[in-house]
């Protein structure tokens, strides 16, 4: 009994500087620490599971999306025309895709079950930039599902700049649709598109 | 044979629609037949609505969790002896064993299929089929088509199909009620299991083109057994080092991959040899 008492203080004090250097965590750590983060409150937050997207959009917000590139993923599912963006475009779109973000990551958490995440192992070395970390979210009687994380090292931290799920990549998967409404109503267009559909949604969710 | 003349008989009507499609402007190069696809696409979504997104919210309703895993495990494990027979086709030998072994244990210790004991076991679960086979055999993957009932194919994998046919235990069926009720189940079966997609289905920006680009990375993705060449370009400039170059990750590329694909159909070569010679097996 002594024995436990004195793991579980060495194991807490082993805890406690790693918890509060958040931004020192390894790419695979951060990954593991928001998986971890996140599912303790769904399975805690009933209102959530049962569809409460406010509850879903708070958490993403809050836990989750500060610790993605934003730019970097706009930039990536807008492909070649972000160049041809001002900078004033470019903050907008920075924006409306945020708010897609937000809207397709508390659809999906809503979903949450009773999944578990694995983490595989990750080999890196110090000093690597961009590194892919690899999980496998499981369910009971399905086959495992890979979600893997491209993460990059900036000076806040490591920060991920895209997802990839069972083999899709989240942004580039946006960018035919988007270079599709660029093609048809310029850049303004595509902004235009993506906030209205923003607005769309919120009306729908809340009737 | 009956549903080989049906097959023939879509694959033609794919055909004259997809001439059809072709002689107006496309507008997207990566999708030469999107006017025909289009409209297939949203006959097909008018179908799911009406009838199979109804049946599988009624299916998830009335069974249990165990009984529908059952069902992904029994039509799972029917399946594995094909894509065994795949990876054995790909030159993947060591899987296309497992996958074998896979059936073997779950038919019997996993009762019929009904559990994936296999999985416990470390055998995991592959995905192949003959469009893959076809992929690592060099053939490109062709434009984008949305077939009738069946939905999203690249023109090389709606090729392979009637092949595929053949693989499926439940299509060769010889009794026309048990088929067609394990057909139904299955689609079902499968519909269900999408169901949690599709509020983000109905939040994109443009459904057709959401489920095209997805259903094309997948499929790349499992061509490449989960290793696609993936590349990040950089649009904006801040993401090059001195000599110009983007900091992208260092995974394969396009080259990489194409010689992977040159040694696998090598060895596949001298794998159909040593089965020939050994065993009188050949390949119709």
């Amino acid at each position: 009994m002594k024995f436990l008492v004195s793991m579980a203080v060495a194991l807490l004090v082993c805890l406690a500087p790693a918890a509060g250097l958040a931004d020192e965590l390894g790419p695979d750590q951060l990954v593991r620490k928001l998986s971890e983060d996140v599912i303790e409150i769904l399975r805690k937050d009933e209102a959530l599971r049962n569809g409460d997207t406010t509850a879903a959009v708070r958490l993403i917000e809050e836990a989750v999306l500060p610790h993605f590139n934003l730019r970097r993923m706009t930039m990536l599912a807008v492909g070649r025309d972000w160049r041809e963006a001002t900078p004033e475009q470019q903050k907008r779109l920075i924006d409306a895709f945020y708010g897609m973000l937000v809207r397709t990551y508390s659809n999906a958490l809503t979903q949450y079950r009773d999944q578990t995440i694995e983490m595989r192992p990750l080999r890196i070395s110090p000093d690597e930039t961009t590194v892919r970390v690899q999980t496998a979210i499981r369910q009971s009687g399905a086959q495992p599902v890979g979600v893997d994380y491209m993460m990059e090292r900036t000076a806040d931290g490591w920060k991920v700049f895209d997802i990839v799920v069972a083999g899709v990549s989240l942004v580039t998967n946006y960018r035919g649709t988007f270079t599709q409404e660029i093609r048809a109503g310029g850049i303004d267009g595509l902004i235009r598109s993506l906030e209205s559909r923003g607005h769309d949604s919120t009306i729908s969710s809340q009737s | 044979m009956h549903a080989l003349t049906r097959i023939a008989a879509l694959f033609l009507a794919v055909a004259m629609l997809a001439l059809s499609g072709c002689a107006s402007t496309p507008r997207n190069p990566d999708d030469p037949l999107e006017r025909y696809n289009r409209a297939m696409f949203s006959f097909n979504d008018g179908v799911d609505r009406a009838l199979v997104r109804p049946a599988a919210q009624v299916y998830e309703t009335v069974t249990p969790r165990l009984v529908r895993t059952g069902v992904g495990n029994f039509f799972g494990n029917i399946a594995d002896v094909w894509i065994g027979l795949n990876n054995m086709l790909q030159g993947k030998v060591g899987d296309g064993m497992s996958d074998w072994m896979r059936f073997m244990v779950n038919s019997t210790f996993g009762i019929f299929g009904l559990f994936d004991v296999a999985s416990e076991m470390g055998l995991p679960k592959n995905d192949e089929d003959f469009g893959q086979t076809l992929a690592v055999w060099g053939v490109g993957e062709g434009p984008y088509v949305v077939l009738p009932l069946l939905g999203p194919r690249t023109l090389r994998d709606a090729a392979a199909l009637p092949v595929d046919m053949k693989g499926d235990p439940v299509a060769s069926l010889d009794h026309g009620q048990t088929r067609a009720a394990f057909a139904v189940l299955r689609v079902v079966h499968g519909r269900a299991k999408l169901l949690p997609l599709d509020a983000t289905l109905e939040d994109a920006l443009d459904k057709y083109a959401f489920v095209r680009d997805s259903y094309l990375q997948r499929r790349r993705f499992l061509v490449h057994d989960g290793n696609p060449p993936l590349e990040y370009e950089d649009f904006n400039g801040e993401y090059e080092d001195d000599n110009g170059h983007s900091s992208l990750l260092p995974v394969r590329t396009m080259s990489d991959a194409v010689a992977e694909m040159a040694i696998d159909s090598l060895e596949l070569v001298t794998l159909v040899e040593a089965d020939a010679v050994q065993s009188g097996f050949a390949i119709r």
